[in-house]
């Protein structure tokens, strides 16, 4: 589904990825762990279309398809979802009516037709349902004074209504209490499929007990240094990054 | 100067129907007659009988024209711009008879776009563009269904130039209360030299049933550039008014001047919303109307008057639509969204005049600036000796987009008494690339962003809007700012 080879990319003339190689099949599940400042939030945004990112090196496709040039929305349209480290607010503009819009603009990209607001509706109790939302937080403006908590569950509540071929979650982890982030893994849990893919960026293990991966890969310094199993993220839990700097020496 | 539609009556229309003539247009009848540039004295006499008025508006007319040959332009306002030469304009122009198209093939296409995208009916996008229209029974009778709900109701609606012969006892007490003759420099020169424009009574009592908005809007055409509205709202009435409308308004007149006046007595309520769409000039910062506007009301005891506006077009724009809070407990309000894209540049804001006491005061203005454009907020709170217990809050919200543009805030607040409770807020935000990735990210495009942005910043003002006007104006954001991004 995803495939990425020797992707370089940089900010401002300043090298961030250096030769990234990941390759994410339909129903599989990748963690990506790595110190602060590694690059995995460089790595999502650039996935995700991030304009100030420029590709200089390597390839970049999605469904067999070369996107590295793409129009983030295109890529959104594609099935391309990021749930953001850091979310950003609209003032004024409320939950429903940001996910109301983002739906029937994809819709519109697809050349359907709005949805009912009846089948909107619905759609919208469903998903809240499932990530245990109230409803009256839907009315809210979005991510505007909401704790962090509360951020990462809209974006998750977000990629419940997008229903997205490749999801991927940015420290979703952070800032979520235990039950919060038992409600979160479990409807990410219900949406996986065969279908559709998840990428997990993460600093903590224990999301890892809930969202079982089926690889967790390393990086550092804006490479994959190390790739393995659910396994791996044990090891790092314990002992840290810095044995695997020392093995890369 | 290009041809307007006329006004028509719906006795004239059913005069159309009945000879069935209407195929051939309304106004077959009536020549187009223009007067000579300039203005002097015999202009202003001749335009009042022109119109047929009686002595003492003549007499009225030629008083403001003195003063205003007496003042000078003000130049306070942060505007710039080339001065209109006064002497240049002509200040006649009789509604124009033949539609400037036979079919809307013939109209611009960016125009009909632009309609169509505002949701506005064929039969009106022909009015709007100058079409010939066929007399659709329909519209007809709901004219005239709608004048009959009034009639019954005893509210006067027509235009003031039929107040002033058939109802002078309300004209003549109330024109200039509110906004005097010699209140400054365009007030004069439209007092001297209106055209035409709305009178609207509603009687001691009554809650007006309607909007009034839907006949204005097939009638609004053609009121020309020096527009004259009064409304007076008697004992304990309520009248919700609409002015404008949300389509682009193409007039080459380049100086606007209307004067609008308010009268709320004891126990009454004025809602008052606007939406100015006038042509705000090319991308290159050419042409564009210059709009400068005095709107004042005057609240007795009790009253309340609420101006909403949303202000898109013109390339200059001077506007601040003000409340004298005279009679103890009462209310004016301000809600206003002013957008300005490419080379507009906009001074508005309102004053409000805090005389009685108990008076309560909100002002909460949004200004949205793109391109080159400077937007300003100006704003006047005064709380006099007498009125205690006074309260104002305002709240000014600036957006920018891109770096060329700018925003200001000017309010002034002069308390004279220590009851007075004033807060005042400010912010400036810019859209942010962050905020727009976001949206992209969910499939938003960046023109859907913005608007979704600006519409959000913008909520509390539209809110305000009668619900059939909060829709269009919402589309008439997201058209105004269009290709405010690269
Ligand atoms: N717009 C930018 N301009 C300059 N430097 C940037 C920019 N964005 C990211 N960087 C730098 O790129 C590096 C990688 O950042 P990134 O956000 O990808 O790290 P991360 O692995 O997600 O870290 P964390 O675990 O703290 O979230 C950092 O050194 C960061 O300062
Ligand atoms: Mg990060």
């Amino acid at each position: 589904m995803l495939q990425i080879k020797n992707l370089h990319a940089s900010v401002e003339d300043k090298d961030i990825l250096k030769g990234i190689n990941l390759n994410v099949n339909a129903g599989e599940v990748h963690a990506i762990m790595g110190p602060n400042g590694s690059g995995k939030s460089t790595l999502a945004s650039v996935i995700s279309g991030k304009e100030e990112f420029e590709i200089t090196r390597g390839a970049l496709s999605f469904e067999g398809e070369d996107i590295s040039e793409m129009d983030p929305e295109e890529r959104a349209h594609k099935g391309v979802f990021l749930s953001f480290q850091y979310p950003v607010e609209i003032p004024g503009v409320s939950v429903t009516n940001f996910i109301k819009t983002a739906i029937n603009e994809n819709r519109k990209a697809k050349g359907q037709d709005d949805m009912p607001a009846a089948e909107m509706l619905k759609l919208i109790k469903e998903k809240a349902d499932l990530l245990e939302i109230d409803r009256k937080f839907l009315s809210r403006s979005l991510n505007e004074g909401f704790s962090g908590g509360e951020k990462k569950r809209n974006e998750i509540f977000q990629m419940a209504m997008l229903e997205p071929r490749l999801a991927i979650l940015d420290e979703t982890d952070s800032g979520l209490d235990i039950d919060a982030l038992k409600i979160v893994a479990n409807g990410v849990n219900k949406l996986k499929s065969n279908d559709n893919a998840v990428i997990l960026i993460t600093h903590y293990q224990r999301l890892l007990d809930y969202i079982v991966p089926d690889f967790v890969h390393v990086l550092m310094d804006g490479k994959i240094v190390k790739s393995g199993t659910k396994e791996l993220a044990y090891e790092l839990e314990e002992k840290g990054y810095d044995w695997i700097k020392e093995e890369l020496v | 100067m290009k041809k307007k539609m006329g006004k028509f009556t719906e006795d004239d229309l059913k005069k159309e129907l009945e000879t069935k003539e209407y195929e051939y247009g309304f106004y077959t009848d009536i020549e187009s007659e223009t007067f000579p540039i300039g203005l002097n004295e015999g202009v202003v006499r001749a335009i009042s009988k022109k119109k047929e008025e009686p002595e003492w508006m003549t007499e009225w007319r030629l008083e403001a024209f003195k003063h205003w040959k007496e003042m000078v332009e003000p130049e306070w306002a942060n505007v710039h711009y080339e001065k209109p030469d006064f002497q240049a304009i002509s200040y006649y122009s009789a509604p124009s008879t033949k539609p400037k198209y036979d079919s809307l093939d013939e109209v611009d296409p960016e125009l009909l776009d632009t309609f169509k995208r505002l949701g506005i009916s064929l039969d009106e996008q022909k009015k709007l563009a100058g079409v010939a229209v066929d007399i659709v029974m329909d519209s007809v009778s709901v004219a005239t269904t709608f004048k009959k709900t009034l009639g019954e109701k005893g509210i006067i609606f027509c235009p003031i130039s039929e107040a002033i012969k058939e109802h002078p006892e309300l004209v003549k007490k109330y024109i200039g209360s509110v906004v005097p003759q010699r209140d400054n420099f365009y007030a004069a020169l439209n007092s001297a030299v209106f055209s035409d424009g709305s009178f609207c009574y509603i009687p001691k009592g009554v809650r007006c049933p309607m909007e009034l908005s839907t006949y204005f809007r097939i009638n609004q055409a053609g009121t020309g550039q020096f527009e004259r509205t009064l409304v007076i709202a008697d004992e304990g009435s309520y009248v919700s008014y609409l002015e404008g409308c949300t389509a682009p308004s193409r007039d080459e007149n380049q100086l606007h001047a209307a004067v609008v006046e308010l009268i709320a007595l004891d126990n009454a309520e004025i809602k008052y919303s606007t939406v100015q769409n006038w042509y705000p000039g090319g991308k290159d910062g050419k042409g564009g109307v210059f709009n400068f506007v005095t709107k004042r009301g005057i609240c007795e005891k009790n009253a309340k008057i609420s101006w909403t506006q949303v202000e898109t077009g013109s390339a200059v724009t001077w506007k601040y639509p003000s409340c004298i809070l005279k009679g103890d407990n009462s209310i004016g309000e301000f809600y206003s969204i002013a957008v300005t894209n490419n080379f507009q540049q906009a001074d508005t804001g309102t004053k409000m005049i805090h005389l009685g006491k108990n008076t309560r005061s909100t002002i909460i203005s949004k200004g949205v600036s793109a391109g080159q454009s400077q937007n300003s907020y100006r704003g006047l709170v005064k709380i006099s000796p007498n009125a205690d217990n006074a309260r104002n809050f305002s709240q000014c919200d600036s957006l920018l987009m891109g770096n060329n543009c700018g925003a200001h805030t000017f309010p002034y607040i002069e308390a004279k008494n220590k009851t007075a409770q004033i807060e005042h807020e400010a912010t400036t935000s810019k859209i942010g690339e962050d905020q727009i990735f976001y949206c992209n990210q969910r499939g938003i495009n960046t023109e859907k962003a913005i608007a979704l942005i600006v519409n959000g910043f913008s909520k509390e003002v539209l809110n305000k809007l009668p619900m059939e006007f909060a829709v269009e104006a919402q589309k008439l954001l997201e058209i105004s700012l269009e290709g405010s991004v690269g």
